[in-house]
């Protein structure tokens, strides 16, 4: 129950007051962060997300008498161990001996705390600099509360791995000692701040800190949101419409009412489409325990009206799609003339690529438990967006979101699933309907995979022309997906600016007529973000088609990539009609070729690319920018005589500006590579009659441990200075796999696939 | 009434034998360290150990229990240093850590039997149970090093189960 105790224990630690460096409780209207940045007309990064980013030490920091230094998390952890990543960064500026150092877990609140909302690779991205703000500005104040005891200058005290020491005299004080008195000092501007050299380090940028969570995961006690366990609680299941936008229209639960354990059956309404983060509706089954819960659900007599998706069926859907791309479509990016060129060109090649949707299938399914109190109402969830979890909950109930306290637990797993509270609002619907009894809603892992915001579907298609000496001199690039934006919006037919801006528009090839357009594709499902998001279907298909123009050209698929990329240069992606770029600022986070080279040039090296395979074996290699970092993989395959695929060996080379956590970053690129394996060879979520047809791991198929690369070896691209930016680490380690893969799998074997998954394709 | 031990604890339940005894755990005696991830012994987080053996206790119900030892995550060691335990947190094997206790619960019963199980052994026992963050690389690097520290621990009495 760590997750939950931790917050109780806070709130002791911030209760003594005096005896504490940090008065949290106690922060006065409009402090605000220190020193604001100069309003600019537009705000990129942390900035311009709703919130900001807050860097007053006393919101985040607390130093107790004992010398316990606790320093408070805002950002969801699911895994990518931010929850020890931010808390590095804050002790290493403060000085801090890490065997003093407690994290606890901000409660959803954006006013005090800034954006919280944890995806889009953000949370380093974001506040790497603000973290190091908040740890040097808590340093220089235990400097100064030391300085005015000893009754000498600032300037002669030195923080020492948490004690102060005055050298000239020879006295030590620690960090506990002197923490009530800095406490009362204003906190210093921004513009005096003094950062510790990188040099200096403990932690940053060095391997040995090991995860703050790692004991209470390896020995069971670590709390997710469905563990969460309330005096009095109920356990609740629901039963949803199968079809997306469907209603109940008869039913009864005479017979569910009789299972032991099961207390009542609620009806929930559904949402009007586009439904957004509410809840599909449908009726819940509120119990004792889950057992009874489920038991009860499966007593209930249904009928549902189906609704306008009751006939979507993937087949059907993917030949629209391919209709789609097989005619020209709204341009979103144009250089030159690419009908003439594809006319003229000595070798015109054609290719269609489709990936089905997919489900996120987070191990830990979506789960929260809930509270309502009069117009107040407290959750305690897994979730990767407690402010969204707030505004969706408080407008279920219609109360303010103020009165909604969101107590964010570990979440087991989120691959952008929990960045949507439909679930947590359900949770607060029934706590209501059980008159304000707790309520755990629970789903089920079919519950997941049928109602789920899941990864889009997509046909891209890509014509490419090559002149008579094979150099490219065309490029047309057809996308069709339904948008994430029809979740939300009505009549949304094409991809947004951050779907087109995840390697659609923005591929810096060195090619004089280039066309990208975007035809029409309605949606008939909830789609919402799965990690990488759109950069998986036009990684993918981008990638393959390189290596299927390097073959038509008769070329080493890695040389014809770099020469596709060009020299090294900073390209404005406003050049490529990319007005998004994971919304940093376009010249700060140009998109550098040159980084892209280098990981393709790294990646290849570390694999003796071009080195002789035995028979049946073959290497592919992709690359790809995302979430500001830059990726490439070069993956081995071997494919035997009757089909079966292993992956000995996947080298991926990664750049995201500097290092903070090396050890994280290599675990979430190994983990980026099985997921992006996983997705290729398996992945697959379909629907007939609108409804999903995979109801759990044996029809919802992900890579296990046998089927998993063996050899995953990363290699991280030598830190930039601390100062530079940063890019995002989460997703980007998965769009160049499934292409990589798909290239490896032709180099041995002569075979292209171009439709995931891969599945049995390879079977002889 | 069925009369069973868990974690070291003589239990008399009385209540129906289908409960499976996940839901037993997690929602009646709140041990919620052995997780839900499937319902249908597709996904191994939910093992715990009957008499020494991996089992998934959502397909196990109460009424099979009669007369058996079972141990879940937070019986496993007193302390949390069993070395499957320990490899796992040397190695910083956990991303999300959800499907880890189950894992944990995987690879302490594999060692139990094999005490240098071969890459392929690892498959055999690992392959139930999923881990969604892809950790496997790990996980089996931290079942190599614990190898030879389950089998000292046992040959000289420790607390190894």
């Amino acid at each position: 129950m760590d997750g939950i105790t931790n917050l109780s224990r806070r709130a002791v630690l911030m209760g003594l007051g005096a005896g504490t460096f940090v008065l949290a409780g106690g922060l006065a209207d409009g402090l605000g962060p220190v020193a604001r940045a100069e309003d600019t007309p537009k705000k990129y990064g942390g900035d311009a997300m709703p919130g900001g980013v807050k860097d007053d030490p006393r919101l985040f920091v607390a130093v107790a008498p004992d010398g316990t230094l606790t320093i408070l998390c805002h950002r969801a952890e699911m895994g990518q161990g931010v929850r020890t990543s931010w808390a590095m960064v804050i002790a290493d500026e403060m000085d801090a001996d890490w065997a003093k150092v407690k994290v606890d877990q901000a409660p959803g609140d954006e006013a005090r705390y800034g954006n919280q909302n944890t995806d889009g690779s953000r949370s380093m991205r974001h506040h790497f600099q603000a973290l190091r703000r908040i740890g040097a500005a808590a340093r220089q104040m235990l400097v100064q509360a030391a300085a005015a005891q000893w009754g000498v200058p600032a300037a002669e005290v030195a923080a020492d791995h948490h004690s102060l020491v005055h050298a000239a005299s020879g006295r030590r004080l620690g960090y506990g000692e002197v923490a009530a008195a800095a406490a009362a000092l204003p906190v210093p501007a921004r513009e005096t701040l003094v950062f510790k050299d990188p040099a200096k380090f403990r932690y940053i940028g060095r391997g040995d800190v090991g995860l703050v969570d790692g004991f209470d995961i390896t020995t069971g006690r670590a709390t997710y949101g469905i563990d969460v366990r309330r005096d009095n609680m109920l356990y609740a299941v629901v039963a949803r419409p199968p079809v997306h936008g469907g209603k109940l229209s008869h039913y009864n639960v005479d017979e569910a009412l009789q299972v032991p354990g099961v207390l009542k059956v609620v009806v929930l309404n559904t949402a009007p489409l586009p439904s957004g983060f509410l809840p599909k509706g449908g009726l819940a089954v509120v119990a004792e325990n889950t057992w009874a819960a489920l038991k009860g659900r499966e007593k209930l007599k249904i009928t549902w009206e189906d609704g306008p998706n009751a006939s979507y069926d993937s087949a059907a859907y993917r030949a629209e799609l391919e209709a789609a791309a097989r005619a020209p479509g709204q341009v979103v990016r144009t250089v030159g003339d690419v009908d003439a060129a594809l006319k003229t060109a000595a070798k015109h090649v054609t290719a269609e690529y489709y990936i089905p949707h997919l489900a996120q299938a987070p191990m830990e399914p979506p789960a929260a438990a809930a509270q309502v109190t009069g117009d107040k109402c407290e959750i305690w969830g897994s979730t990767q967006a407690p402010q969204t979890t707030r505004e969706t909950v408080a407008k279920v109930l219609s109360i303010p979101a103020e009165n909604v306290t969101v107590h964010q637990t570990l979440v087991g797993g989120g691959f952008g699933r929990k960045s949507k509270p439909d679930y947590i609002a359900e949770a607060a619907l029934l706590s209501r309907a059980m008159d304000g009894r707790p309520v755990k809603l629970t789903f089920t892992r079919t519950d997941d995979l049928h109602h789920g915001f899941l990864h889009t579907v997509s046909v891209e298609r890509l014509e490419g022309g090559l002149d008579a000496k094979g150099k490219p001199v065309a490029w047309l690039h057809r996308t069709v997906a339904p948008s994430i934006g029809a979740t939300f919006t009505a009549g949304v037919k094409h991809e947004g600016a951050s779907e087109l801006g995840m390697g659609a528009v923005n591929t810096p090839w060195i090619v004089p007529n280039l066309r990208v357009e975007n035809p029409e594709a309605e949606s008939h499902t909830r789609i919402g973000w799965f990690r990488s998001v759109s950069n998986i279907p036009h990684a993918f298909a981008v990638q393959s088609f390189v290596a299927e123009l390097a073959e038509a050209a008769g070329r080493d698929p890695k040389d014809f990539l770099l020469e596709l990329i060009g020299p090294a240069r900073q390209i404005n992606p406003a050049d490529m009609s990319d007005s998004w770029n994971y919304n940093e600022d376009p010249v700060a986070y140009a998109y550098d070729t040159g980084r892209l080279r280098g990981v393709v040039e790294r990646a290849a090296k570390e694999a003796g690319w071009g080195k002789p395979l035995p028979k049946s074996q073959g290497r592919g290699i992709a690359a790809h920018r995302s979430f500001a970092s830059y990726a490439a993989a070069v993956v081995q395959v071997a494919v035997d005589a009757q089909g079966k695929l292993t992956i000995p060996r996947v080298d991926i080379a990664f750049d995201c500006g500097p290092v903070i956590n090396p050890d994280r970053v290599r675990a979430q690129l190994e983990g980026a590579v099985t997921q992006g394996v996983s997705l290729a060879t398996l992945g697959e979520i379909s629907f007939k009659a609108g409804q999903v047809q995979q109801n759990n791991f044996d029809t919802y198929e992900v890579t296990r441990i046998d089927a998993a690369p063996k050899d995953i070896r990363v290699h991280l691209m030598p830190a930039a200075k601390y100062d530079a930016p940063l890019g995002g680490v989460g997703e980007p380690g998965v769009p160049p796999i499934a292409p990589a893969l798909l290239n490896a799998i032709h180099a041995a074997t002569g075979k292209r696939i171009r439709s995931l998954p891969i599945r049995d394709q390879l079977r002889a | 009434m069925i009369t069973f031990t868990l974690n070291g604890q003589v239990l008399r339940f009385e209540g129906d034998p289908e409960m499976p005894l996940l839901w037993y755990l997690r929602d009646v005696q709140g041990l919620t360290g052995t997780k839900f991830g499937c319902g249908e012994a597709l996904c191994g987080a939910c093992t715990v150990h009957a008499d020494g053996a991996p089992i998934r206790s959502c397909q196990t119900t109460l009424g099979d229990l009669s007369g058996v030892a079972v141990t879940t995550i937070e019986g496993l060691s007193p302390d949390g240093m069993h070395p499957v335990q320990v490899a796992w947190r040397e190695l910083n094997v956990a991303q999300c850590g959800y499907c880890q206790a189950g894992q944990i619960m995987s690879a302490a019963a594999l060692l139990k039997d094999t005490s240098h199980p071969s890459d392929a052994a690892i498959d055999d026992a690992m392959s139930g149970n999923i881990c969604r963050c892809a950790t496997y690389p790990r996980i089996r690097a931290a079942i190599k090093r614990a190898a030879g520290e389950v089998q000292r621990k046992t040959a000289s009495g420790g607390s190894a189960k």
